[in-house]
């Protein structure tokens, strides 16, 4: 019987296209919406997971998330350093900064001062040019990525080139990136970039611009502490959440593995903004919507096969026959369902990688979206399974 | 006369209770012999689907005895009353209930089906039943292609292919015109001649009374009067 339930269902086109459009359209939503939340959260802590070859992060212990700005104070590093167990430290800079481009328009960078000496904290992937460029006068590194789409400027204005006094450019002209060569200003500090960098994609939206720590402090709004944390490297054979418990005891400041202080800054995201709870509206709305149409869709299904169920009832097909029947019929439109909205995530999931768009579609996304296509196929056909149940095979005798 | 087929004793069903309660049936008795054509008639509302349901297995009385080929329904439990249906009726209703989404070939093929029978066996099966019943060549076509004439022709196959003992029919002609009527008629009187075999049609068409071997006259939930036909 369960070949001929699965004829009645594709046999009944129009329902059955609605059936599969609301649980498509339940489970794209469900895991488009989580996979693009997903991908957010993971921006929030890219940063960190940007800057390699460090055992811990040691920052002020009220600060909550590396965006934070609660920098430590200059003695910092001689007392980290001073710490049995350290091989090395390195003071980072972070913080946003207003760039002024060649042909006077301004915009917000994320300004990454990375150790002079070690070049610490510089970012994985060097495009063009070479990190130890740094060390040239008034140099700095700018994010490709970003460069491309905010730091742009008219394209009649070669590298190096500055604008005449009182030139005016034309809106509507061609514009091109920041290229190796150009020079912008920092905080109305002069900048030459020498070079460009590729680096994910982080919460904040501004180009990322790197440079070095002492540079990135002239560039900086004067302030007594300006050090926005330090990158200890431990000595071999150091046990890292050993010294990670002595920094903190020995000098106050709070001390953590890459890995733990990215679950910090996503625990800050998750639990003092209202972001999950947006995106979490968002996914619930879907699956709703999935038992809205799906089930409705499901359940006029059933009603309008009821009489030939009573007939098979009436046949001899038993209760549970009936039930396995409406079930498999169920189960079908799910999976169905399932595989179009995820082929549809997946598809805008390609389109949307190397993007603006924050979209990271972990392995628990299909299976949470599974799950929800499962529930709502569930709710679906309890009430077509009672009214299967209920069906009385008396019924067909009365024409019903 | 025939061995009994059915044996109906003091079949009393109601329906409701207190004031709304409704006595359908107030106390039938009824004999169906083996291999002969029964028909039930009598005017609307006086307890023909009733009584045609509770032979039929599909519905409990409330008392009487009720005895089919020797099994008294009141004995088995849901399931094996589902069981017990499966294997000794076979339906004709009267609004035919094919599915619209199966082939002619698989509509006919579901008591087999529902038997264990595999598909592919039970759909040749219902080719060739279908082949004797003039539906040769049909039986991948829907039944919304079928005339009025040849729905029910499916539907008689539905009900005989697997060869039950019991067939049960609805007003089977009452969606036919009069030739179609009788042919229809012919062909389930045709399978009813058995000795193992019995057939209820419950009918209002007076056109095919003559094609019965007995005619039960119902009225207010009781069986007035059963009539032999004469043949000549």
């Amino acid at each position: 019987m369960f070949r001929f339930a699965i004829k009645m269902l594709f046999g009944d086109s129009a329902k059955f296209y609605g059936i599969l459009l609301g649980l498509s359209f339940a489970s794209l939503l469900i895991a488009q919406q989580a996979s693009i939340f997903v991908g957010l959260m993971s921006r929030t802590f890219a940063f960190i997971g940007e800057v390699g070859h460090v055992d811990l992060w040691v920052f002020d212990p009220t600060q909550a998330s590396v965006d934070e700005q609660k920098p430590l104070r200059t003695t910092a590093v001689s007392r980290v350093r001073g710490v049995s167990g350290v091989e090395w430290v390195a003071p980072l800079y972070k913080g946003l900064l207003v760039a002024t481009l060649p042909d006077g328009s301004r915009q917000v960078c994320d300004v990454i001062g990375i150790d002079d000496d070690t070049l610490a904290g510089g970012p994985v992937e060097v495009v063009e040019g070479s990190l130890a460029d740094l060390r040239q006068p008034d140099a700095v590194m700018v994010e490709v990525g970003s460069s491309q789409q905010q730091l742009r400027f008219p394209a009649d204005l070669a590298p190096g080139a500055t604008p005449l006094p009182g030139q005016i450019f034309d809106a509507a002209a061609p514009r091109r990136s920041v290229q190796v060569g150009d020079v912008i200003e920092l905080n109305e500090r002069r900048a030459r970039v020498v070079g460009l960098v590729h680096c994910a994609e982080t919460f904040v939206a501004a180009p990322t611009i790197y440079t070095v720590y002492s540079r990135a402090k002239t560039y900086a709004p004067a302030a007594r502490r300006m050090t926005t944390a330090l990158l200890v490297k431990a000595s071999p054979g150091t046990d890292v959440d050993v010294l990670a418990q002595r920094i903190r005891t020995e000098t106050g400041y709070a001390a953590l593995p890459p890995y733990d202080y990215s679950m910090r800054t996503l625990g800050y995201w998750m639990t003092q903004t209202g972001i999950p709870i947006n995106f979490g509206i968002a996914i619930a709305l879907g699956f709703f919507v999935g038992v809205a149409i799906a089930g409705q869709m499901f359940y006029n299904f059933t009603l309008d096969n009821l009489r030939y169920f009573g007939a098979f009832k009436a046949m001899g097909a038993s209760s549970f026959t009936l039930l396995s029947m409406v079930a498999l019929q169920a189960l079908v439109a799910g999976v169905l369902g399932l595989g179009i909205g995820l082929g549809a995530v997946s598809a805008f999931g390609l389109n949307a990688a190397g993007g603006k768009l924050a979209f990271k579609m972990l392995w628990q996304i299909p299976l949470l979206a599974a799950g929800a296509v499962l529930i709502i196929c569930i709710l679906a056909s309890v009430l077509s399974m009672w009214k299967v149940l209920r069906l009385d095979p008396v019924d067909v005798f009365k024409g019903s | 006369m025939s061995a009994l087929a059915i044996r109906l004793r003091a079949v009393v069903k109601t329906f409701g209770r207190g004031e709304s309660a409704v006595r359908a049936l107030r106390g039938v008795d009824l004999d169906v012999p083996a291999g002969e054509l029964t028909m039930l008639v009598g005017p609307s509302g006086c307890g023909k689907t009733t009584l045609i349901s509770i032979l039929a297995g599909l519905l409990s009385r409330d008392t009487g005895s009720c005895e089919v080929f020797g099994h008294d329904l009141a004995a088995l439990r849901r399931e094996a009353l589902s069981r017990w249906r499966r294997d000794h009726v076979g339906f004709i209703f009267q609004q035919f209930n094919l599915v619209p989404q199966l082939s002619i070939a698989e509509n006919v093929s579901v008591p087999l089906v529902l038997k264990g029978e595999s598909v592919g066996a039970a759909v040749r099966k219902a080719n060739a039943l279908l082949e004797t019943l003039g539906l040769e060549g049909r039986g991948k076509s829907g039944p919304q292609n079928l005339s009025g004439g040849q729905q029910q022709r499916v539907a008689i196959a539905r009900a005989l292919i697997h060869e039950p003992p019991l067939l049960v029919c609805d007003e089977p002609t009452s969606a036919l015109d009069a030739e179609l009527g009788r042919r229809v008629m012919a062909l389930i009187r045709d399978r009813s001649h058995h000795p193992d075999r019995a057939v209820i049609v419950v009918t209002h068409d007076d056109r095919i009374f003559h094609l019965a071997d007995t005619i039960a006259h119902m009225d207010d939930g009781v069986i007035r009067s059963v009539e032999r036909v004469q043949r000549s």
